[in-house]
């Protein structure tokens, strides 16, 4: 049973990366990439990490993609606001 | 009277999508335009044309090559989940059998980090200053990396900002805030404890101050937060963690026994300076955090 | 055949990891924005502290946090690669702010983020 649940969470994670790579616009690839920070979080709970998947929790999915969503901010690609 | 019907027929072209703004005299659109990019490219030289395509073939023939090597050797590796894997040997016995006894700490890996391999976190919390002083490098504003017209729009947009702040974000900021931060304390002091510990909880605490932030302004957090704290908890922070652990350099290679009473485990206070240690760790990987988000979007801290 | 698909369900972390490495490395090597070569290499990084925390796990025992006084080593899965993925996770995000750090500058310069375009920028200014 928990490896039919590890084994979807993996396809989750090669559905996040492969999406985030396609998409054509960078604000849904960054959310795409912490949506795939977060399952690799839940894959770290499982794997009996707790410490790395509080990290992961507030590192990856938190602070990175705050930083990418500043980034795009200052690159003027966030589409459908004034700065596009 | 007229006002009111003024405002119900902005209101039907606004719902109807005719008119942009419900209130245009609000948003003065006087701001200057972005500048506009400087690149006209034209179609691609044949030389480049060529590259371009045997990179992306050879980059493929490259990962793929690579990949299947990299699955060979996993076929080759032992079994997933096996205790008699190579990698779990008397080091791992010894950090799980004799670590609470000798470090203090019921987190084998808070033990393992911040005791046995502290050094190993010292480096990394250099590895955190290093970052932050080469972003800092990188994009705080001097007269070389900033243009007039760039400096206008932020300012505008800085105006623009304090006036119209996000009622939705400041109220639910004030009620997330507190529990957030206490969150990051929480887990900074139960690192010996429970899972996390000093990046987690000063990432979460990072995460806060970011929150509070962007609900009220860079200016509010300005007042408890700026260049002079985050120098002073940065230094104090890895100054502390370097001079707690010199003593392994007085007192000889054997660097366990501290001297400090290790208290039971279990208690908060608790395994000697793993407790002090996780605060350090804790303080710079806030500021840290704070320090990129506030670079990134202003330019200064 | 059947006992090669066990073999593939049971190694299925380490499978996953490598894929994913390989999946990362193609989109830092082929993708045009820079943006996106940025998450390829995040993703590169995960996979990688993936692989490394599949190896420490063992079937059947619990974290490393010391329980009801059980100091057997047998209970307790493998703390090393733990310790080692926490402190990459925090570099990671560091290496991360440092490379967004340069391409904001490097738009300041070029105004785009297409590396393409930047290269032919760069050759043109060179002529």
């Amino acid at each position: 049973m928990n490896v039919i649940y590890e084994l979807i969470l993996i396809v989750f994670l090669f559905v996040c990366a492969i999406g985030a790579f396609l998409s054509e616009r960078l604000l849904i690839a960054v959310v795409i990439f912490m949506s795939y920070s977060l399952v690799m979080s839940v894959i770290w709970a499982l794997l009996q990490s707790p410490d790395l998947a509080i990290t992961e929790a507030a590192v990856g999915a938190g602070v990175s993609g705050i930083l990418f969503f500043i980034t795009l901010k200052r690159i003027h690609a966030l589409k459908g606001t004034k700065d596009e | 009277m007229n006002i009111e019907t003024n405002f119900f027929k902005r209101l039907n072209d606004w719902v109807n999508g005719e008119a942009d703004r419900l209130f245009p005299e609000l948003h003065e659109t006087d701001a200057p335009k972005p500048p506009e990019p400087v690149a006209t490219i034209g179609p691609l030289p044949n030389k480049d044309v060529l590259f371009l395509t045997s990179y992306q073939a050879v980059a493929l023939i490259v990962v793929i090559g690579m990949v299947s090597i990299l699955l060979y050797t996993v076929y080759k590796l032992p079994l997933f989940g096996v205790a008699d894997n190579p990698a779990v040997n008397e080091v791992v016995e010894r950090y799980v059998e004799k670590g609470l006894e000798e470090t203090g700490a019921v987190n084998v890996v808070a033990g393992m980090i911040l005791d046995y391999r502290a050094f190993d976190t010292l480096g990394e919390s250099s590895v955190l200053l290093l970052a932050i002083t080469s972003v800092m490098m990188l994009l705080l504003k001097d007269e070389k990396n900033t243009d007039p017209d760039e400096e206008l729009i932020e300012a505008h947009e800085a105006v623009i900002e304090d006036h119209n702040r996000d009622m939705i974000l400041q109220t639910m900021t004030i009620i997330l805030m507190p529990a957030i931060m206490l969150y990051g304390i929480y887990v900074i002091l139960n690192g010996h404890l429970s899972p996390g510990g000093g990046f987690s909880g000063g990432a979460i605490l990072g995460a806060g101050l970011i929150l509070f932030a962007s609900g009220f302004g860079h200016n509010r957090v300005k007042k408890f937060f700026n260049m002079k704290t985050f120098r002073t908890l940065t230094t104090i922070a890895l100054l502390g963690y370097g001079v707690l652990k010199t003593y392994s350099f007085l007192l000889g290679a054997n660097h366990l026994p501290t001297g400090i009473p290790l208290g039971t485990p279990g208690a908060i206070f608790s395994s000697g300076l793993i407790f002090v240690l996780d605060i350090c760790v804790g303080l710079i990987v806030a500021c840290t955090m704070y320090g990129f988000f506030s670079v990134f979007s202003r330019g200064e801290i | 055949m059947k006992q090669f698909i066990v073999e593939l369900i049971n190694d299925r972390f380490m499978i996953a990891a490598v894929l994913l490495f390989g999946l990362g490395f193609m989109n830092l090597l082929l993708q045009k924005n820079l943006i996106k070569k940025i998450i390829g290499f995040n993703v590169m990084d995960s996979s990688i502290f993936l692989f490394l925390a599949s190896q420490g796990y063992i079937n059947g025992r619990i974290a490393p946090i010391i329980t009801n006084g059980v100091f057997d080593a047998e209970v307790y899965i493998n703390p090393i690669p733990s310790g080692l993925v926490l402190t990459g996770i925090v570099v990671s995000v560091s290496v991360t702010a440092f490379f967004l750090a340069l391409t904001v500058r490097l738009y300041g310069i070029y105004k785009t983020v297409d590396f393409d375009e930047i290269m032919l920028l760069i050759n043109k200014e060179a002529e």
